[in-house]
């Protein structure tokens, strides 16, 4: 196939552009498609894809080849949906909640790599709710403890402490 | 379904096409992803375990709490429609395309307005949406948040302490929140400030999407601007983040056209007219010129240029020409080219009778 651009060369690069929900594919060559990328910089960047960034970090492993990341690369299986992390690692969706769990740390990289975090600080369902709102409450007036007590505004942390300890009860009983 | 006005009508409430930065902001939208606890995520499923969740959530859509707050929602089992139908929901921004074209038992539900839909057995079991005209994001989160808050009354949905709302894929989870904004920008693209202006984006955590086309005429001029990042901010944390970048350009759009006025007001008046007589009179047009000419007549109405025609119009001929709408109008299947005689006898009639 010839490139649709110039029709000269043949088209090696495929380009899907998305305009008011219509999908329109664009077959190009390396030259007319490096012409896209100057005038659109980031825009013709490919949407950020989970297979692609497992493959990236296999590369690596392969890269730095010691037998540390064999052990890492064991297979593990959700025992209620029944997928594997290798599978997961391929189409990029997981298959249930419960993945989540048996995954656990091997998703954080991933994680940080799309969001810079792996941490949720937005909404909590309501009835999730109470405890958990007490909890992220201990965390942010420790922290604010840390602070004053680092500027020795030893009056005002002590307050802060007994607030603590008073959270705290609530979250026992 | 042929008389049915989802399907020949034009009321979504986007289409009203008034609100905050009208003249830059075409719409607003927030989706929020949420998966029940009871089971494993859509495409892990059998087609009778889909049914079972489309019923789940329906049911929970028919209380008492749902209904007084929201009206009643219209369900739509999209198997049930034909493929033009579903696209119509696709061209109307009701649905995504990949709910569209997915496999297995999907449904829609719809409020009256056509500003709230529910997509069930999405990628995820739940996708609220919620899209306003022009800048109304916050309202939007609003809105999206007030269902979530009525729903998981009744459903449990998939909640981690540390990962939050559980989702599909991994980009979604956390606040389950995609917030996105169209954008009009013909001045950035006339003075060739568009690119630079966003694609410096993606390093506030933002990404634009519809500015592949050849040169930006084909796109029409239209940005779609979205958070990418739903883990370890807070809703509110992503929605000002995206207003306020939102703000930012919609400014620099405002300059541009104030610069182009002052600068080159016959050029662009020039410009604006052939654009628009070439719509009043054109017998066959393709959807990208459409599209493209539209933006410059839309350009045209928002600097008081061309008077007399209400913008709503604009929005309204973004769904009516497209393809699907347009077959189901006809009632029957069209080749592109009978399409592009359709085209332009729609747009023709659509400023004619405002107009000429
Ligand atoms: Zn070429
Ligand atoms: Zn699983």
């Amino acid at each position: 196939m010839l490139c649709e651009e110039c029709q000269l060369r043949p088209a090696t690069v495929h380009i899907t552009k998305i305009i008011n929900n219509l999908k329109s594919e664009l077959n190009l060559c390396e030259e007319c498609a490096k012409g896209y990328k100057d005038e659109w910089g980031l825009g013709i960047q490919p949407a950020f894809s989970i297979p692609k960034f497992f493959a990236g970090l296999l590369d690596e492993e392969a890269g730095f080849g010691t037998g540390i990341s064999q052990g890492y690369r064991q297979e593990s299986k959700c025992d209620r949906c029944g997928q594997t992390y290798s599978e997961f690692t391929q189409t990029g969706r997981l298959g249930c909640n419960r993945c989540y769990a048996i995954f656990g740390k091997r998703l954080d990289p991933l994680l940080r790599r799309i969001h810079g975090s792996i941490r949720h600080t937005g909404k909590v369902p309501g009835r999730a709710g109470g405890k958990l709102r007490l909890k992220r409450e201990v965390e942010s007036l420790r922290a604010e403890l840390e602070q004053l007590v680092a500027q020795e505004e030893f009056e005002k942390a002590a307050e802060v402490r007994d607030k603590i300890r008073e959270v705290e009860k609530k979250l026992r009983s | 379904m042929d008389n049915d006005d989802l399907f020949a009508g034009t009321k979504c409430k986007w289409i009203e096409g008034s609100g905050p930065y009208a003249d830059i902001v075409i719409t607003s939208r927030v989706r929020l992803a949420r998966n029940l606890e009871a089971f494993p995520f859509p495409q892990a499923l059998t087609e009778v375990q889909q049914k079972e969740v489309v019923r789940a959530i329906a049911q929970t859509l028919d209380s008492s709490a749902v209904k007084n707050k929201f009206g009643k929602f219209r369900l739509i089992v999209l198997n049930e429609l034909t493929a033009i139908e579903r696209q119509i929901l696709v061209e109307k921004h009701l649905i995504s395309p990949e709910h569209a074209e997915l496999k297995g038992y999907r449904a829609v539900a719809l409020d009256k307005e056509e500003m709230i839909s529910l997509m069930i057995n999405e990628e995820d079991h739940l996708r609220i949406q919620v899209l306003l005209p022009a800048l109304q994001i916050h309202e939007s989160w609003r809105k999206a948040n007030e269902i979530d808050d009525l729903l998981e009354k009744n459903l449990n949905f998939c909640f981690s302490e540390t990962k939050g709302y559980l989702t599909s894929c991994p980009t979604n989870v956390g606040t389950g929140l995609r917030a996105s904004v169209m954008l009009h920008l013909p001045g950035l693209v006339i003075t060739k400030q568009a690119n630079r202006i966003l694609s410096a984006l993606s390093q506030v955590g933002l990404t634009v999407r519809g500015l592949y086309g050849e040169g930006t005429e084909a796109a029409g001029n239209m940005f779609q601007i979205s958070n990418q990042i739903t883990l370890g901010r807070t809703e509110e944390e992503i929605l000002q983040n995206l207003s306020s970048v939102i703000k930012q350009i919609v400014d620099q759009e405002r300059s541009a056209r104030e610069l182009l006025l002052k600068e080159a007001r016959s050029k662009l008046e020039d410009r604006v007219y052939r654009a628009f007589g070439a719509l009043a009179h054109a017998r066959i047009i393709s959807s990208q010129e459409a599209i493209s000419l539209l933006s410059e007549v839309r350009l045209g109405i928002d600097l008081k240029i061309i008077k007399n025609i209400d913008a709503r119009i604009l929005n309204e001929l973004l769904v009516t020409i497209q393809p699907a709408y347009m077959q189901k109008l006809e009632g029957r299947k069209m080749s592109p080219s009978d399409r592009d005689k359709k085209r332009a006898s729609i747009i023709r009639e659509k400023l004619n009778v405002k107009f000429l």
